[in-house]
């Protein structure tokens, strides 16, 4: 374009949108930056809009808790109801559930902002606890992407305690109920428990500051942490691409897909709008957290059936099955029977949170990934993820063991002993079954490979042999199907140099070796066909 | 953690195909060469105008059914009544504005992104790109300038040098966010024997809590369950969610001759005895009391106390057994207090020894 | 047939097979499991006499003894008032079929005629609490607010904050609440059935009981609104944790599903 045109141009002929764009192009640079986005390769997989589920329902948290703010009192101040829900009236109440009525009962729309806030919510924490799982068994965590890792799994955390601060403003019976909990587990550390509580309640338990300061808590230090974490999780995943499946035509340095402008603008913001809708939907049939049926907090009072909402399960679980230990400490009381529950709760996160630094370190692998793993072709990572969901649903059975109870006709009892003995063997058996299954469905690729898909017609050879005709693979499948890498276990090599000398092994090397013959050893992955076995099949005595 | 050790033949080989979309020949790692990505096939609206306008008329009946539905939404929120209920099965007796506006909602905005959705699967170009990748680490030149850069500028700082400064800055820079530290110190007041300590005293009525009637022990009979709360307590004072807290009682009557534990008959009066009624696990007020069993459940971890042989734990998380209060009657015939718990009520804590 | 085999192959083929596994395996529970219903209906029926002391002699005795004072299989019945047995006969309870962690509510198989004469017996044996009069528990009067905190106070804890129920030890539970005639509430509050304790009118006075039954009747009755939509069972966190997966995330994967999935490709001619 000559300069000519271009001043022609700039003279008014141009449509308005670029000269707007012209303009902040001159401020903001953003031609530079649209350079590089604007027609950015995105791969379609359903799996991978489950980050956007999540993304979204934040979205839809930040709005619906705007609105919501506008008519909350976050107050703990004794009231006496007048308002319309008839079996409350006259009731002595905190400010907080008062207005929480009130929405629910005299603000037009206001129950549903509330029930779109709290289902979102639920589904928020839901989806990102899919979306790590994703990445997790698909190996999306490995280099670059460990950092993003941790803010994903830190936007979990904080999710989690941002809705647990969140259920609790409302000053409910039940969320009292979950308060109360998280107070006496404050009281279980040794040392500072007592001072803690007493500091975060302004005193002794329940106090005149707590929902105040869970406010706070809940609607600018978590989120505004969190705006910022997801801010920089989407900044990542712009920067590094996004991961794909193998498959033909994709390697480990390109990324096959559509353009961000227009497909995935049109994919992914009518994504957004997908899932507004879903959840308005959800919000106008079912009904959550019904605050007006439980009634206002009182320390004295309690309903049966108390739990946290569902993300918190795993830990109302531990605390559940935990046997009642409490020991003297000269002089001091050690509460075991609660602490000890405190500790594994973040133990457990931890875990997986720290999983990908020990696979990189066993590995050694310091290269990028960016083609995704099928979880069977990783077996022994796989089956520390199954391991993982096991101890986690196991405790969520026992966070929840008086409704299985009653609705199961079981004892509660029972159910707290299958939890105890389950939170130990459950994990070890899954493990164990599902690197079986990983390695069993590794062969039948093999097969799958070698042989051809099964046809499932039969045919009767004229010596009166009945085979299954096989299909061979297509060149694309053949190259799918074998596309994974395969690592060889490391060694530690010889002891001793070239010179005879020792070599010293240390302890964190023999570990390694060992870690990476379980991960890599014969016993743990399957060779991959070879051209030779394939061409020694296909061109000798046909099928069978 | 250095890969150092782990020689580079354990490693596979790098995926090293040409960029973009072209064809890979087979190598010792990947067996069955790469076909490259395969040709693009047209959709029917690819191919077909007719098919394209069908299309074209569904995306905008999505978008008009939204706008539709949001004025309904609007309609919904003037017409609607906030206090209308309606049945709706198989909802039940719901709120008829809930329902309203949440269905237009949904309706309106699930709409829109149906219709976007559409538009880009059928309308927009569907041809799969291949875009290439650049490691993300630099090439060893920048990286030798970033660090030869940092060293002039730390060299020019003097930092190193001048050991002095740098010592005073990084004590300064740990000093200064004590300040903030000190500043929670007032969010509440230290414990003190605050929690040792319950409203109960010597000589104080046991209160019925639902009647707000000191109780007598003939009101008490076997098989019974009764909440109280100390004399003077009332619900409207400014204190009383903190000291109910502590100070709920449950209040039961067992055969003098069915309680096994020495202390409890003690304490008790004509069988009559008074347990605190906050768990001592984490504090839930526990009161699922099996009047055939003697056991009282906790309903938020399921600790079971034997009220009838000291509250001791029988089952679940809690530590110790729920403190009793010693009761008698006073000249008029009332339950009363014979002092404070012997021991803190409630879920335990380092200080309660 | 042939099409039949060419997919068993299938890649979800599998699936099918666990599906039609699961309807088969539920069918066969829902058909099977509630066997055995109440043998004791007819035997009971076609021995039913008038006379409390010989309906009792048939049905009560040996359990609770021949003149009420109790056996090791049943507690003794004197004292305990026509109350008790009114609510123990009237909701099905006794006569107990089979010992178990409790005796759970089934069809009731005497009239209520016989109901009455068994009471009469029963209440013959030693002064308990009498049946209560319909406007003892009838919504007149009735403080439907003071009903719902003494419901918090006093029975919220076993039978859930709207009274669904709940579980105890050992198997035991509070049962729902729902559908519970009011006359049976205020019977269960008096005499204290089973495991749950008794609420006498020293402690619980007849007004309390009254806003306490008129408490359930606004949030657990046949009318209760549930402003929000379904009420999920009235569980709280878990159904509706449950509720938020299934229906929520399920859907919206379905939707990710849909968004990501490929369009139809044009038949190649």
């Amino acid at each position: 374009m000559s300069t000519a045109a271009n001043e022609t141009r700039s003279r008014g002929k141009a449509p308005a949108g670029e000269r707007v764009a012209d303009w902040a192009d001159g401020r903001l640079g953003i031609y530079s930056l649209a350079k590089a986005n604007m027609r950015k390769i995105f791969p379609d997989h359903w799996s991978f809009m489950l980050g956007e589920v999540c993304l979204y329902s934040f979205v839809i948290i930040i709005l619906t808790g705007v609105y919501l703010t506008l008519f909350f009192h976050p107050s703990m101040n004794e009231v006496t109801y007048h308002g319309s829900y008839v079996p409350l009236q006259g009731q002595l109440m905190s400010e907080a559930y008062a207005s929480t009525l009130d929405i629910s009962f005299d603000v037009r729309g206001g129950l549903l902002i509330r029930q779109i806030h709290h289902w979102a919510a639920l589904i928020f924490l839901a989806g990102m606890f899919v979306h790590m799982m994703r990445v997790f068994f698909t190996g999306a965590f490995r280099k670059p992407r460990e950092i993003n890792w941790l803010f994903g799994f830190l936007l979990l955390v904080l999710g989690m305690f941002t809705g647990f601060t969140g259920y609790s403003l409302p000053d409910d019976l039940l969320s009292g109920t979950g308060i109360r909990f998280m107070e006496g587990a404050i009281l279980s550390v040794p040392i500072v428990g007592t001072y803690i509580s007493f500091f975060l309640f302004g005193g002794e338990f329940p106090g005149h500051d707590f929902v105040a300061r869970f406010y706070s808590i809940h609607i600018l230090l978590l989120p505004g942490i969190m705006l910022g974490l997801v801010v920089g999780h989407l900044i990542l995943v712009f920067y590094h691409k996004h991961t794909q499946f193998a498959g033909p035509g994709k390697t480990n340095k390109n990324v096959v897909g559509m353009p961000l402008l227009p497909v995935y603008m049109a994919k992914a913001g009518g994504f957004f709008f997908l899932v507004f809708g879903v959840i308005a939907a959800v919000s106008a049939i079912a009904t959550i957290n019904p605050i007006w049926a439980i009634g206002p907090y009182r320390p004295d009072q309690v309903s049966t059936g108390a739990q946290p909402d569902w993300y918190m399960g795993f830990s109302e679980g531990l605390i559940r099955v935990m046997p009642g230990w409490e020991i003297d400490f000269w002089g001091h009381t050690l509460v075991l029977g609660v602490f000890v529950p405190l500790l594994i709760f973040p133990l457990v996160l931890a875990s997986i949170a720290v999983y990908p630094f020990i696979e990189s370190w066993v590995t050694g692998d310091k290269r990028e990934h960016h083609i995704l793993d099928r979880p069977r072709n990783a077996p022994t990572r796989t089956a520390f993820g199954v391991a993982w969901l096991t101890v986690y649903f196991v405790l969520l059975i026992g966070g929840g063991n008086d409704l299985w109870a009653t609705h199961f006709h079981l004892s509660i009892n029972a159910i707290t002993w299958f939890v105890r003995i389950a939170f130990f063997v459950g994990p070890v058996l899954a493990f164990i079954a599902t690197k079986r299954i990983c390695l069993g469905l590794q062969r039948r690729d093999k097969e799958k490979v070698l042989h051809g898909r099964e046809s499932g017609i039969i045919k009767r050879l004229p010596h009166g042999e009945f085979i299954e005709v096989h299909e061979p693979l297509s060149q694309e499948q053949l190259h799918t199907l074998t596309a994974h890498e395969q690592y060889k276990p490391a060694e530690i090599g010889p002891t001793v140099d070239e010179n005879g000398v020792e070599r010293k092994v240390t302890g964190t090397q023999k570990l390694r070796a060992k870690l990476s013959e379980s991960y890599y050893g014969e016993d743990s992955q399957i060779a991959k066909p070879t051209v030779e076995e394939y061409k020694e099949i296909t061109s000798g005595h046909g099928h069978h | 953690m250095s890969s150092q050790d782990i020689p580079e033949e354990n490693l596979p080989a790098e995926q090293d195909a040409p960029h973009g979309a072209a064809a890979r020949p087979a190598d010792e790692q990947h067996p069955f060469a790469d076909p490259g990505l395969p040709p693009h096939e047209h959709r029917v609206q690819d191919i077909d105008e007719q098919a394209a306008k069908r299309s074209e008329r569904t995306v905008a009946l999505l978008f008009t059914l939204s706008m539709l539905a949001t004025i309904g939404f609007i309609a919904s929120f003037v017409a609607i009544p906030v206090d209308k209920s309606v049945y709706i099965w198989p909802l039940g007796h719901i709120s008829a504005l809930n329902f309203a506006l949440g269905m237009t909602l949904g309706v309106a905005l699930f709409a829109i992104g149906a219709g976007a959705v559409h538009w880009a699967r059928t309308l927009m170009s569907d041809e799969e790109v291949a875009d290439e990748r650049h490691p993300i680490e630099a090439p060893p030149e920048t990286r030798a300038k970033v660090h030869a850069d940092f060293k002039q500028g730390a060299k020019e700082s003097v930092i190193g040098r001048r050991k002095l400064i740098r010592n005073t800055m990084f004590g300064a820079l740990t000093l200064v966010p004590l300040s903030g530290v000190v500043l929670l110190r007032d969010l509440g007041p230290l414990p003190g024997t605050k929690l040792r300590h319950t409203l109960w005293s010597k000589g104080k009525l046991l209160v019925n809590m639902n009647t707000d009637e000191p109780l007598r022990p003939s009101d008490v009979a076997v098989g019974s369950l009764t909440f109280a709360k100390p004399e003077g307590l009332e619900e409207h004072d400014e204190e009383f969610m903190t000291e109910i807290a502590k100070a709920a009682l449950m209040i039961i009557r067992l055969e003098p001759d069915a309680i096994k534990d020495k202390r409890e008959l003690e304490w008790s009066h004509e069988g009559i005895v008074a347990y605190s009624k906050i768990c001592t696990h984490v504090g839930c007020p526990i009161s699922l009391y099996e009047q055939q069993t003697h056991h009282a459940l906790c309903p938020c971890h399921q600790s079971t106390f034997d009220l009838a042989d000291g509250a001791r734990v029988i089952f679940g998380p809690a530590g110790h057994a729920l403190p009793q209060l010693r009761i008698g009657v006073n000249d008029e015939g009332y339950l009363e207090a014979l002092g404070d718990f012997e021991e803190p009520v409630g879920p335990a804590f380092w200080e309660r020894g | 047939m042939k099409k039949l085999s060419a997919r068993r192959r299938h890649p979800l083929a599998a699936l099918v097979v666990l599906l039609l596994a699961l309807a088969c395996t539920g069918g066969l529970y829902a058909a099977f499991a509630p066997a055995g219903k109440a043998q004791a209906d007819e035997t009971a029926q076609s021995l039913a006499i008038d006379e409390g002391k010989k309906l009792y002699a048939v049905g009560c005795a040996s359990c609770h003894g021949t003149g009420g004072q109790g056996t090791s299989d049943g507690p003794s019945l004197v004292g305990v008032g026509a109350a008790a047995v009114d609510f123990q006969v009237g909701t099905g309870r006794m006569p107990a079929q089979q010992p178990g962690a409790q005796v759970p509510k089934k069809k009731v198989i005497y009239s209520q005629a016989e109901i009455d004469q068994l009471a009469a017996y029963i209440a013959s044996l030693g002064a308990g609490p009498a049946v209560p009069s319909a406007e003892k528990y009838g919504p007149e009067g009735a403080d439907i607010a003071n009903g719902g905190e003494l419901f918090r106070n006093n029975c919220a804890q076993c039978h859930n904050f709207t009274g669904k129920g709940g579980a105890l030890t050992h198997g035991k539970y509070a049962p729902s609440l729902e559908g519970v005639d009011p006359k049976h509430i205020y019977e269960a509050m008096l005499t204290g059935p089973q495991n749950m304790p008794s609420f006498p009118d020293t402690t619980l006075s007849e007004q309390n009981k009254k806003d306490i039954i008129a408490y359930l009747d606004a949030v657990n009755g046949d009318d209760t609104e549930s402003p929000g939509g379904l009420s999920l069972g009235g569980l709280g966190p878990v159904s509706e944790g449950l509720f938020a997966w299934v229906f929520g995330l399920g859907a919206l994967i379905a939707v990710a599903v849909w968004v990501a999935a490929r369009t139809a490709k044009a038949k190649k001619s």
